[in-house]
């Protein structure tokens, strides 16, 4: 053919081809659909019905808001609940009785512990957390001040075939005249049930009381009222704890295994199942899940096939390596639902995948944990590797870092693990000064925010950036006077011209700590900012008590002989603003670990780092005030009030305590040491050498208190940007600073 | 298609032995069905939505066009609900199994009209229009599936939104007439009346076997958490009734009861708390003598006087919303949208979406005991935590109240989430408003470590061919006592890097890796060869740093990991006249940015900067040769929230040695094109992320009067 005709030919074929698609489109669309209707269902959405706006409203306007309402009173109604609403159905409303926490706040929630009588065996971690209530600030001893009581009857193990099992608890409680039915009764419980069902049952009747107990289940989980917490062992230390694992962040995130397990294998029984199947999963690579038989007395009896071979490539692998080592855990399911894996996984930055269907987490009522943990489901064991590799570097990083900071925060120690438990309940009873969930899972953790402070984020010094907001443009200086005033030059006269002519300054506040009365207002100098004096009583810790004069997040501490320049409070303020959950001070000092002593030393030389800075001069958040005077224990305060000493050092313990960084130390003109003695009128107490080595003691009663050394170097100094350099002074800010 | 493509590939082989003429003809001609054919092509799959309404009758139908379905007197009755259902126990996974885009498969029945043996249908109201929203906003959402064997949840189409108006035996009898009923396994009811006179149930009382169930009004006794989903009572009013929103502040009234049949009880308590407190409080009721016609359901009475409701709800601080014969009350709605604190009065009730909701930030719930401490209790909150609250509020109802289509999605993307735990969506994205995600930020690295000192830093020195320079600041680095590596990146594809044994000898590994093309961003790659998580960026003629300087640099770094610690700062202004940023970069007494010439970072910044980075910000710094300073600067204080560190006085990287026209960063050309950069970055961000300070880090005791050889770092350079 003709290479012309044959693009007639084509041209024609195209044309008929349009032809038929233009005016036969109806018939190729139902060509098309049935092609579709082959391959499967029709697509076919929830049609847009013709007549959909004739449909009718699911309630008339009149219905909804006229309640029918019952005839039954309200009062009534919450009377009859408690009847119905007992045991096994106990909420808060029902079983707790708020009367006996009348007061509000702190003061009203006060826990009693029964005294154990003579022959009872209490074990090692009972009596911890006896010793955590006792220590803590809710103690009471006074049984008719109590709004909750905790038994002094050992309740941790009930399982029978243990060696700490208690028996007959039943009767006695029923003979404590406060039993009352279990109503606002703790009971703390780690191991419930026996071989080989292992359930819920604590072999006596807790009646009404709220269960604090490991390896809840959810279905036996009263939902805001019982208390899950963590199974811990007993060397879980007291107070302070270990630190967790992340030291730093590496990039990328993984580690040498993706996911490890190693543990035994049930060969029969409950919880079986899931241990069983876990070789699957064992790849010998970057997947290492060991399980042996070996354990119990008689595991050769119930022995399989895979045992000898499993109990080898067991031996291959050392646990602690692979904790170290791996960017995940397995945490499945023992006998019981909670395992010891939990909390060695969270500590060890071992992002914990949890197999173990039906567990209620450890204080679930307040801890986000999938933002922590992988929630896998015991069915889908074989998906598990899938999941944790597509879980991308970001999420790992996060996770990762989020399990350190809920272990620091919740479970490092038992004082941890028990006060979480009793915040909880507090935050319960006092639910509308309770803490938010975004206090209970960003740093520093629920128990450093006290709601009784506040219930407003932008309160506190942790939350600005997660807010979106920054802190104040003001400050309130509180000034420590403790000399008379007998003279208009004495140096406090000074300091409050320098501070009064900060543009920050928003007021003045002295504290008036003298034997002499405070002098009449005319005394005072006129100042643009308003001045207020109020009476310290003479106790040192008075200068951090929460007055409630001080209305801007920023305090400026000074002591009355201070000298500052207006340009480095000014400096030091802006600094402050960009570290504002920081102490921002002038003078430093350091702490160390003297190997002779077995002891803290405390220096006040000079050095090339330091890890405390005086609050004789010094900003911080306001907030500081009342964990200082809420949080830390009265026997703390009364010690510095006692020697009028070391209250600098217990801030800063505090402060440390909270953000786990050093305070900032910013340019000052002169060492603070270096000052003349006012008028020669006053020893300075710094030289006396008793001062000193009562400051050694109290870094050394402090660091015990707080279970660990709180303190952390740092060394670095803030100054201005053109602190010192050799350019005009013209460009310079802050030239005050660097005159001599 | 394909024909098209095949005589087209024949065709520019045979046209050149043909006449002009024809060859115009013919490519017209080919044109011609080139076109048709891509027509055709286009038609056939476009999405049939545009295709004429006379072909596609589903759009056509009636509610009424359902088809019928008439019960068997004995068909059977599902269990009643079980109270111990949970995920683990009582829904099928394996439905929804592993898939990479972590959502759940949603099918929708289509409608039946259900209807006994005598014909009478099982509901008075049939579909409702609410529960027609809820349906048609799913399918039209990605969970939806119309493939019945791929879904993972099933959801009737049976409207049980008000139990009042249900026939409840033959309503259950209907739900196990559903082809995949199964006993209700991954079956989810929507209810938002639930409960009938006298006892009102707190649970849609429809027996249900273990479908789960999303409704208004749960108890903590009816509640199966982390398996129901408690969902708010939809107000209709959302959707009739516009209430712009109203900047948060305090407003006329401080409390305002508007519900209309509050218990007497409740009502004898909310007039003495009136009495006490005068002005501050106003109690509204049902108005009893409106002219016809006007809806009752939107006015409110006090003594005569009349309000429109629910306007009035704005001009108050808190709204109380007591509890009725139902705990869930549609009140809520409106009063969230009114922007107005809810003081809710509900003992044991599950507030909406608690799952997941922060309600202790939207509002305050009181024990109804309590209910004659209310004032006193609300006056203890501060202002701008009220303030917070109304803002709270106001953005729940936007984001999970205002139509059935968000309470539906919300709903299901709960579930998703329990589904896909590792997927779910976080506490911020789900409580934090808009303005506040925006402001916000969630540093990537938010734990407050000081890693140890052991592991050091790599030193990262991007060069192109100055090699004898580059020898020199090699020696200089290898003198610092934390240095664990050096890598030098060679980015000139023309020449190689010299021969080994040229290379100075130091004591820590170097390593060389060449890149592909001659790319600023090259600098910022992470490369594998960085073990570290300190990364020293260094340019190839810096030499003026000293050991102490860098060692220094190094230790505030480890103060600092989220941060940039670098040596000259550079500052960036608001330029007045010009209406935009400028690039300053005189010795100023603020400091934005460092040079990243010789700065510490960590290396997930270099992650963040190549694959991370914004818009097209890397390209344009690769086109331009200039800014990739600037961008790393912008970069991490924006997702950190947080200024540079500058270290030591250092203000310029020029050695004396170097000639004026040597590097970059001189001429006038050069300072207008980093202004440009700046607000190039600034509108790619859409903010302006960076943030002035006014310190700098020095040794504890730089410049102190103190013996030099005492000090750790006594060889500080000057400028």
């Amino acid at each position: 053919m003709q290479a012309r005709k044959k693009y007639v030919l084509l041209g024609l074929c195209a044309c008929c081809w349009l032809v038929l698609f233009y005016w036969g489109g109806g018939v190729q669309l139902r060509l098309l659909r049935l092609l579709t209707r082959q391959r499967g269902e029709v697509v076919r959405p929830w049609p847009n019905w013709t007549d959909r706006a004739f449909l009718p409203r699911y309630a008339h306007l009149d219905e909804l808001q006229t309640d029918p309402g019952t005839a039954e009173s309200p009062r009534q109604r919450r009377q009859a609940w408690s009847a119905i609403y007992k045991d096994s159905r106990c909420r808060m409303e029902t079983c707790f009785d708020f009367s006996r926490c009348r007061r509000r706040g702190r003061e009203g929630f006060r826990v009693y512990i029964y005294p154990s009588e003579k022959n009872d065996h209490v074990s090692e971690s009972y009596r911890k957390i006896l010793t955590s209530i006792a220590e803590s600030r809710y103690y009471t001893s006074d049984p008719r001040e109590a709004c909750l009581f905790v038994l002094g009857i050992d309740t941790l193990d009930r399982d029978q075939l243990s060696g700490q099992f208690v028996p007959n608890v039943d009767e006695r409680i029923r003979g404590y005249p406060l039993w009352n039915d279990g109503r606002n009764h703790l009971i703390f419980n780690l191991y419930s049930g026996t071989w080989p069902n292992y359930t819920e049952d604590l072999g006596f009747n807790i009646g009404q009381a709220i269960l604090a107990k490991a390896s809840l289940n959810t279905e036996h989980f009263r939902p805001g009222f019982d208390v899950s917490i963590p199974l811990f062992s007993k060397d879980h230390p007291q107070k302070g704890g270990e630190r967790g694992w992340l030291v730093r962040n590496t990039i990328p995130p993984r580690r040498k295994y993706l996911l490890m397990f190693k543990g035994k294998r049930y060969l029969t029984g409950i919880g079986s199942d899931t241990r069983n199947a876990l070789h699957h999963i064992h790849n010998g690579k970057d997947i290492v899940s060991l399980t042996t038989c070996r354990h119990g007395k008689d595991w050769e009896k119930h022995k399989d096939a895979r045992c000898d071979h499993d109990n080898l490539e067991y031996e291959r692998f050392d646990y602690q390596e692979l904790l170290h080592n791996s960017t995940f855990c397995l945490v499945p399911r023992g006998r019981r639902l909670g395992s010891f894996r939990f909390l060695e996984s969270l500590q060890a930055a071992c992002i914990p995948v949890l197999l173990s269907n039906g567990w209620e987490l450890p204080f679930s009522d307040v801890i986000q944990w999938n933002q922590a943990v992988i929630e896998g489901d015991e069915r889908l064991l074989l998906q598990v590797p899938s999941t944790v590799r597509a879980v991308g570097n970001e999420r790992v990083l996060a996770l990762r870092q989020r399990t350190q900071m809920l272990w620091e925060a919740y479970f490092s120690s038992v004082d941890k693990i028990v006060l979480t438990t009793l915040e909880i309940i507090k935050d319960r009873v006092f639910s509308h000064i309770s803490r938010n969930k975004y206090m209970w899972n960003s740093l520093p953790g629920g128990l450093l925010v006290l709601p009784e402070y506040s219930t407003h984020l932008a309160h506190f010094p942790f939350y600005y950036l997660g807010l979106g907001v920054s802190p104040g443009q003001e400050f309130t200086a509180v000034i420590h006077a403790v000399s008379p005033l007998v003279s208009q030059s004495q140096p406090i006269m000074k300091l409050l011209q320098v501070v009064s002519k900060s543009k920050y300054c928003s007021q003045i506040i002295i504290l008036w700590n003298s034997e002499k009365p405070p002098p009449i207002r005319s005394k005072w100098p006129p100042m643009p900012v308003p001045l207020t004096v109020t009476d310290g009583r003479r106790k040192t810790t008075s200068r951090f008590l929460p007055h409630v004069a001080i209305e801007t997040e920023a305090v400026l501490s000074l002591d009355e002989d201070t000298v500052l320049l207006t340009s480095e409070v000014n400096f030091a303020f802006l600094v402050w603003r960009s570290f504002p959950e920081r102490i921002v001070g002038y003078p430093p000092r350091s702490h160390f670990w003297d190997p002779l002593k077995h002891a803290w030393g405390y220096t006040s030389k000079w050095t090339n780092d330091y890890s405390i800075v005086l609050t004789g001069a010094a900003f911080y958040h306001r907030y500081y005030h009342y964990l200082f005077s809420h949080y830390l224990p009265q026997s703390l305060r009364t010690l510095v009030d006692r020697s009028s000493n070391c209250e600098d050092i217990l801030m800063n313990f505090l402060v440390s305590a909270v953000t786990h960084l050093p305070p900032i130390k910013v340019a000052q003109r002169k060492q603070y040491k270096e000052l003349p003695s006012p008028q020669g009128t006053k020893s300075v107490p710094w030289a006396n050498p008793e001062h000193f080595s009562q400051r050694q003691e109290c870094v050394n009663t402090f660091a015990n208190w707080f279970g660990y050394m709180p303190l952390v170097h740092s060394q670095f100094r803030l100054d201005p940007v053109l602190f010192k350099d050799q350019v005009s002074v013209l460009r310079k800010k802050y030239k005050d600073l660097e005159r001599a | 298609m394909y024909a098209s493509g095949k005589y087209s590939s024949r065709g520019p082989a045979l046209i050149p032995r043909m006449k002009t003429k024809h060859r115009i003809y013919y490519i017209t001609l080919f044109s011609v069905v080139l076109l048709g054919l891509i027509a055709t092509g286009m038609f056939q799959f476009w999405p049939h939505s545009i295709e004429s309404a006379a072909d596609w009758t589903l759009d056509k139908r009636s509610v009424h066009d359902a088809p019928l379905v008439r019960l068997p007197v004995s068909s059977p009755i599902p269990e009643r609900g079980d109270l111990s259902c949970r995920m683990h126990t009582c829904f099928d996974v394996y439905r929804c199994g592993y898939n990479p885009k972590n959502r759940i498969k949603v099918y929708i029945y289509p409608l039946q009209k259900f209807v006994d043996e005598l014909g009478v249908p099982i509901s008075s109201t049939g579909l409702s229009r609410e529960y027609n929203d809820l349906l048609s906003a799913i399918s039209d959402s990605d969970f939806y599936t119309d493939d019945v064997t791929r879904a993972c949840l099933f959801i009737p189409s049976i409207d049980v939104l008000n139990q009042n108006s249900l026939r409840i035996r033959e309503t259950a009898q209907a739900l196990t007439m559903l082809p995949r009923w199964d006993k209700g396994m991954n079956h989810l009811l929507f209810n938002m009346l639930p409960g009938g006179p006298p006892d009102y149930n707190t649970a849609l009382d429809v027996p249900r076997d273990r479908a789960l169930l999303a409704g208004g009004g749960f108890s903590t006794w009816t509640y199966r958490q982390g398996y129901d989903v408690s969902i708010p009572v939809y107000s209709p009013l959302s959707a009739d009734v516009e209430l712009p929103e109203r900047q948060p502040g305090p407003r006329h009234y401080f409390i305002l009861s508007s519900q209309t049949a509050i218990h007497r009880e409740y009502r004898a308590e909310l007039e003495r708390l009136k009495e006490e407190n005068g002005e501050a409080l106003l109690l509204l009721d049902k108005c009893s003598n409106l002219s016809q016609g006007v809806a009752s359901a939107r006015k409110r009475c006090y003594k005569g006087q009349v309000y429109d409701y629910p306007q009035i709800l704005q001009e108050s601080s808190f709204c109380v919303v007591l509890r009725g014969a139902r705990l869930g009350q549609a009140a809520l709605s409106d009063v969230l949208q009114a922007g107005c604190v809810p003081v809710i009065l509900a003992d044991s009730y599950i507030l909406p979406f608690s799952e997941v909701l922060d309600w202790k930030r939207a509002s305050v719930v009181i024990p109804e005991e309590k209910l004659s401490e209310m004032y006193t209790i609300l006056k203890s909150i501060p202002h701008r935590q009220v303030e917070e609250m109304q803002r709270q509020a106001r953005w729940f109802w936007e984001a999970y109240f205002s139509s059935m289509k968000a309470i539906g999605l919300t709903t299901l993307q709960i579930i998703n989430d329990r589904i896909y735990p590792y997927a779910a969506r976080t506490y911020e994205q789900w409580n934090n408003p808009p303005v506040v995600k925006w402001s916000s930020v969630n540093s990537p690295l938010f734990l407050p470590l000081i890693p140890p000192r052991a592991p050091g830093f790599t030193a990262v020195v991007l060069t192109y061919d100055r090699v004898e320079s580059l020898f020199r600041v090699i020696t200089e680095i290898s003198k610092v006592p934390s240095l664990a590596k050096l890598l030098v990146v060679w980015n000139n594809q023309n020449k190689s890097p010299p021969e080994e044994s040229l290379w100075p000898k130091i004591g820590v590994p170097l390593k060389v890796v060449r890149t592909k093309e001659n790319k600023l961003s090259n600098r910022f790659f992470p490369y594998d060869e960085i073990e570290t998580e300190a990364v020293l960026a260094i340019d190839d003629d810096i030499i003026m740093l000293t050991s102490d300087e860098l060692q220094f640099g190094y230790e505030v770094w480890r103060e600092f990991p989220d941060r940039l610690v670098g040596y000259p700062g550079r500052l960036h202004l608001w330029d007045h006249e010009m209406g935009k940023w400028k690039y300053e970069s005189e010795w100023t007494n603020e400091v934005s940015m460092v040079l990243t010439g010789a700065a510490f970072y960590h290396k997930y910044f270099n992650y963040l900067y190549t694959y991370k980075m914004p818009g097209d910000i890397k390209n344009w710094v690769d086109a331009h040769m200039n800014c990739e300073d600037i961008a790393m600067n912008f970069l991490v204080a924006n997702i950190t929230g947080k200024a540079p560190i500058k270290v030591t006085p250092r203000k310029k990287f020029k050695c004396p040695e170097c000639t004026a026209i040597d590097g970059l960063s001189l001429d006038q050309t050069h300072m207008v094109e980093r202004s440009e950069c700046i607000n190039k970055f600034a509108s790619v961000f859409g903010t302006m992320p960076l943030k002035v300070v006014e310190h700098r880090a020095d040794p504890v005791l730089y410049k102190d009067d103190f013996p030099e050889k005492l000090k750790s770092f006594p060889n500080i350079g000057s400028l």
